[in-house]
């Protein structure tokens, strides 16, 4: 069947089977960014927003997609880039492999919780699994990055 | 050596510098193996065995070969009946040739039984349940306590082979088997007042790295088999590759891009045999992409090894002896299987080095279940675990504090080691490291433990570890650059970076040697056609060996560049310097830039203005490292949670601070997740349950606790820059030090991993009960 | 990996109703669990654009569609009011944000999995459950029903002034729960009734109902002996994460801290 959607504010028209994943239709669209991890649901390489929601492409059925939005890390590549030098400072980023889905659930983080602590920063990113780091770099990436966005924002506020 | 003094002049090393490949990362630019592949790549399925142990008596192909796109299914008939190895080790490989790309012997549940190419997933996917199988089944050989000398062999075959003598015996199931001792360890221990003699049991571990095994592989112009690959190591696997097609090494190159992760796993070719089969049968492009079950039940994890250790102290707490006795599983094949049990007694015995007498004895033996390979820390970990927790019985036994009993008893700076192949800790800090765990963690106010009045109480454990900086004479790091025009300078490393930052630690150390910026270097994957050999990625080599490479190709290059500068000025080439950016007739003043000289040597030139030079060391000098683990114990329910980790490592001269702490928070977390969650489970007929992220447990960023790392560096006078090795050791405390935590805060010992809530609870409930 | 002949995304419940009568109809919910499995289904039923995605306070009771993401449930405030944190914490351990913007609570209850957090926890509440054909039924009944054709449309929580825990136990934080265990108290026909349900046993939630009349201030002793006869009424097995008898052990621990904790609420 053919469906029709919007794929980084563009539209697109792909044609997939009843049972063909989001996922593999992204990466055919020419969004690499898009990892595949475990194909269960349980390591969040493969996070993408959909209607402006953090959700796991590996499950999504393509089919379901006519109509709605979706967005991948190559659509939101300036704030990733932005995000990512202070992941990159930390040397988070490592192997490299989860850093889009992981950044993808850490923006949308940014624009659904306001001013998070530790825990609940650690509770929402908790289904983006990564192997390499440990966490604790991400986490100094994180905060960094969301004090300088609260400077920023105060500031703009201020003028 | 003071590192500080050595190090404080250095602009480069030393110095938090982003990677190199950092953006493309974080961007999710296309530089993965998958990302890379053409789209008319055949698609290479597997169809594994569903029997432990099973002989195929009949493949019947004819209905899936009727299936639209199916390009070819190959069984072991169409392939060489010459046996090699999987592991990717320096030629002639310790592990035995016991391999064949298909086999008629099915040997685990998940071993390769045919493959299935075709144009599309689908067609391929409808193919592979067409193809019918008839298998006698065999009784399996699952428990390896049984496996030696057991009547069921799982490699009868007489072209099994063994390249190097490691005591391997197909007709006893045995991969290696060794005894190496200094002293009379008998009479030492039956001398000391106390002797702790006890089993403690390490499981199969996954590596779990994101990215699944990977390759895909064509036919280039010149009719030779091109591969790229998710590898850790290009060059053996170009030999495999020879090996186990049969064809010569000239004809296959292999090519290295970005790797989601290896940490071991990829030191085994997992994937590389099939799609290279059938790119050669069929000279069309051909991929596979693991899928995760198949990574997490035909893949290359943590041998599994029972340790049998008795440890004789008098009662000061002097430890005189150490005997050990290691059974590791290597499961179907050998591959890490003679090599791996090594470490498990050369780097744990050795921590302790002022014992007077040691012996260490193993047997490594092959069962019906998935083939073990390279895990970080290979082997060291599992021995690791075994010492330190008897040292850590040993001061429960003595009522000592047990760091107190290891400030007794530690290597320092110095002393030689017995057990370490004889070798002199030249550089060591591990004391400096410990004392300084002791204070991040709040020691002497926390131990053995506080109730924390609401039902939970936490816990201090300790542990030391060491690991090795490459293998001593034998792993060989080669590192050409060359001057390019308008003077930038391409850095060719064989060395495989899988994350870890090679590609920036490397290019660090060039620039501080030839005095220039990080950005007038580039460096690039690695492509057997045309990067300078290196052994690749594992062993803890790359820093130590290939950064000693390119040290010496710096000072080469250096050499060659005074020479072409001193033509064109005119001068004596004694008397000119070169600064980085110019070579300055020191007489005259006059200078020519590198740029300039980078112009011209394009220019009716005679001699390439190029170095290249290799290092191998006939040491591996250990990096140091102490853990102390603070856990939270429900006394209810035994459920363990992890609240802090201190660890101090010495690596020498730190190369880059943040990758060296990533690497070591990464390792830390890996190394919890042994401790406390991960298993590879078989039903009894040898069917693996952990099979999916859903049933392989690795941590999530709620299960770490807080993990803090800091750098107690020595100097290691024959590395770069004083620097040794990281990227292993850092796995191997955890679990002595969570499994020391558990037994403060309650008094339970848990000798087999994971450490369960199920299990501290029994064994405070054994406790109560026993009381 | 499951295998779909179609997908259609029907205009009506009628329709739906009707496409689902056929023998090899599945109705999806986030199609979380039922991709793993390797059914070979003909027509797949995708309920979303039905208006099944809302939770609504209609006074008495709350009732939540059947295609309500288990995020939804988590931040709602009308549930929170009602029950307290317990909503929230039976669904914040499974597997993360992204998982909850998907997964259905239609799917979570329909599957009446073993492992279901929010089954154990929906169980002991005043819970019935809004089916096509079948109308308004219990949840305790719906659980032990056979999968049938009919299809879910609605959860339906009622409202009183009962207290409700549920806590559960787990390997790692975002794992599959060891066991799971709820309890709620109130009054009802006038008479003090303890609700007490426990899941991942590994088998799914049951439910026990208990008059017993606890005053507050029960001491401690009393209370375990309590929760030690609750525990030992359901049946346990064993699997990977636990053996049957850790199991019992845990829900009795949670059983009686989740009592006591509503004891010390009522002091």
């Amino acid at each position: 069947m053919e469906i029709q959607f919007t794929l980084n504010k563009k539209q697109v028209t792909a044609e997939v089977g009843a049972d063909t994943v989001l996922l593999g239709v992204l990466r055919d669209l020419g969004c690499k960014s898009v990892k595949c991890g475990c194909e269960t649901t349980n390591c969040g390489l493969c996070t993408v927003w959909i209607d402006g929601k953090s959700r796991l492409s590996c499950s999504v059925l393509a089919a379901g997609i006519d109509g709605h939005e979706v967005t991948t890390l190559e659509g939101v590549e300036e704030e990733a880039a932005e995000f990512g030098r202070f992941l990159a400072a930390e040397g988070g980023e490592q192997c490299g492999f989860c850093s889009p889905g992981f950044i993808m659930n850490v923006l949308a983080m940014k624009r659904e919780l306001d001013d998070p602590d530790l825990e609940e920063i650690k509770e929402y990113l908790a289904g983006n699994l990564c192997r390499c780091t440990g966490y604790m770099s991400q986490l100094r990436a994180i905060q960094k990055y969301m004090t300088l966005q609260n400077e920023n924002s105060g500031k703009e506020a201020q003028v | 050596m003071n590192m500080t003094e050595e190090t404080k002049d250095m602009r480069v090393v030393n110095q938090a510098v982003p990677k190199v490949d950092a953006e493309a990362l974080v961007t999710g630019k296309a530089v993965y193996t998958n990302d890379l592949a053409p789209s008319d790549c055949l698609i290479v399925k597997i169809i594994r065995s569903p029997h432990a142990h099973a002989l195929i008596k009949d493949i019947n192909t004819a209905r899936a070969e009727a299936v639209p796109g199916i390009e070819c299914i190959l069984t072991y008939k169409d392939c060489p009946d010459k046996r090699f190895t999987l592991a990717g080790q320096t030629y002639p490989e310790a592990s035995p040739y016991d391999r064949l790309i298909l086999d008629q012997r099915m040997r685990f549940v998940g071993d390769a039984a045919a493959i299935v190419a075709g144009t599309s997933e689908e067609a391929v996917k409808k193919a592979v349940k067409l193809v019918k199988i008839k298998y006698e089944v065999l009784e399996p050989v699952l428990d390896f306590r049984t496996a030696k000398d057991n009547p069921i062999l799982v490699h009868p075959e007489d072209n099994w082979k063994s390249l190097c003598p490691v005591g391997a015996d197909n007709k006893r199931n045995l991969c290696a088997h060794d005894v190496s001792e200094s002293g009379d360890i008998e009479a030492v221990l039956a001398d000391c007042d106390y002797v702790i003699d006890r089993v403690y049991h390490t499981k199969a571990n996954q590596q779990a790295m994101m990215e699944t095994f990977r390759t895909y592989t064509y036919l280039d112009a010149y009719g030779r088999l091109n591969v790229v690959s998710s590898t850790q190591v290009p060059f053996h696997v170009r030999r495999i590759l020879a090996n186990a097609l049969d064809i010569p090494k000239s004809k296959v190159r292999v090519i290295k891009p970005r790797i989601g992760g290896g940490f071991g796993a990829k030191q085994t070719a997992v994937s590389e045999v099939y799609p290279a089969l059938v790119t050669w049968k069929t000279g069309k492009p051909a991929k596979i992409i693991f899928t995760r079950e198949e990574s997490l039940t035909a893949s290359s994890p943590r041998h599994e090894m029972e340790m049998h250790v008795r440890l004789g102290a008098d009662k000061e707490g002097h430890i005189r002896g150490i005997d050990l006795y290691t059974l590791s599983n290597t499961g179907a094949f050998g591959e890490h299987g003679p090599t791996t049990v090594g470490l498990s007694g050369h780097k744990s015995i050795p921590l302790y080095g002022k014992a007077e007498a040691f012996r260490f004895t193993y047997d490594v033996v092959y069962t019906n279940v998935m083939s073990a390979g390279a895990y970080r820390g290979y082997g060291a970990t599992q021995g690791i675990f075994a010492v330190e927790s008897a040292v850590n019985e040993l001061a429960q036994i003595l009522d000592m504090d047990p760091t107190v009993l290891r400030e007794m008893n530690m290597v320092r700076e110095g002393d030689v080691m017995p057990a370490y192949y004889g070798e002199t800790a030249e550089s060591c800090a591990l004391d400096r490291c410990l004392a300084r765990a002791k204070e991040m963690i709040g020691w002497d106010e926390k131990y053995p433990c506080r109730d924390m009045g609401n039902g939970k109480v936490r816990g201090v454990g300790v542990a030391m570890a060491m690991q090795g900086s490459g293998i001593s004479s034998v792993d060989t790091g080669s590192v050409a650059i060359k001057v390019n025009d308008d003077g930038f300078y391409s850095l060719m490393i064989g060395a495989t970076d899988m994350g870890t930052g090679c590609d920036t630690i490397l290019s660090q150390m060039a620039a501080e040697c030839l005095d220039c910026d990080m950005k007038d270097i580039i460096v690039h994957g690695v492509d057997t056609d045309t990067s300078p050999y290196d052994c690749g990625s594992y062993a803890s080599s790359t820093t130590y060996v290939t950064g000693m490479a390119v040290v010496r190709t710096c000072e080469a290059l250096i050499a060659k560049i005074c020479e072409r500068g001193a033509v064109y000025l005119g001068c004596s080439v004694d008397e000119v310097e070169f600064n980085g950016a110019e070579v300055v007739n020191l007489k005259t003043g006059e200078s020519i830039t590198r740029k300039e000289i980078g112009n011209r040597v394009m220019c009716f030139n005679n001699e390439a203005l190029s170095a290249s030079e290799a290092f191998s060391s006939p040491t591996s000098p250990p990096p140091f490292m102490a853990g102390i683990a603070e856990v939270e114990i429900d006394k209810e329910t035994g459920v363990v949670e992890m609240v802090d980790y201190a660890a101090v490592v010495d690596c020498g001269t730190v190369v880059n601070p943040s990758l060296a702490r990533v690497q070591t928070e990464g390792g830390i977390a890996q190394g919890i997740g042994m401790a406390l969650f991960e298993d590879v489970v078989y039903s009894p007929k040898g069917k693996n349950y952990s099979n999916s992220f859903m049933q392989y447990k690795i941590p999530s960023r709620l299960d770490v606790g807080n993990i803090r790392v800091e750098f107690e560096s020595s100097y290691e006078p024959t590395g770069p820059f004083g620097a040794k090795s990281i990227g292993e050791i850092v796995i191997n405390t955890p679990s002595p030090a969570i499994s020391n935590a558990v037994q403060n805060a309650v008094g339970v010992i848990v000798r087999e991993l994971p450490i369960t809530a199920e299990k501290v609870y029994k064994g405070m409930r054994d406790k109560a009960e026993n009381r | 990996m499951i295998t779909i002949g179609n997908y259609v995304k029907p205009k009506s419940l009628e329709e739906a109703y009707e496409l689902n009568q056929a023998r090899s109809s599945r109705v999806m919910g986030g199609m979380m669990w039922m991709r793993l499995g390797n059914a070979r289904v003909k027509t797949v039923i995708d309920l979303s654009g039905l208006g099944l995605d809302q939770i609504e306070d209609e006074g008495n009771v709350i009732k939540i569609g059947a295609m309500c993401t288990l995020r939804q449930i988590e931040q709602c405030e009308a549930l929170k009011d009602l029950c307290g944190d317990g909503i929230a914490e039976c669904v914040r351990h499974i597997v993360g944000v992204q998982f909850r913007n998907q997964a259905t609570i239609g799917g979570s209850i329909y599957g009446r999995f073993g492992f279901s957090d929010v089954l154990t926890a929906f169980l002991a509440l005043d819970t019935f459950v809004e089916l096509y054909d079948g109308g308004t039924i219990r949840l305790s009944e719906f659980v032990n029903r056979k999968p049938d054709k009919d299809i879910l449309l609605s959860i339906i929580v009622r409202k009183s002034k009962r207290k409700f825990r549920y806590d559960s136990i787990r390997q790692t934080k975002t794992d599959f729960p060891v066991i799971a265990c709820s309890v709620v108290t109130g009054m009802v026909h006038g008479k003090e009734t303890w609700y007490f349900s426990v899941g991942a046993r590994p088998m799914k939630a049951a439910l026990l109902e208990k008059q017993w009349e606890i005053p507050a201030d029960a001491s401690e002793e009393m209370i375990a002996d309590y929760a030690r006869q609750a525990a030992s009424e359901f049946t346990y097995g064993s699997n990977m994460r636990g053996s049957a008898e850790y199991r019992q052990h845990l829900a009795e621990v949670l059983i009686r801290r989740e009592m006591t904790s509503i004891l010390a609420e009522g002091r």
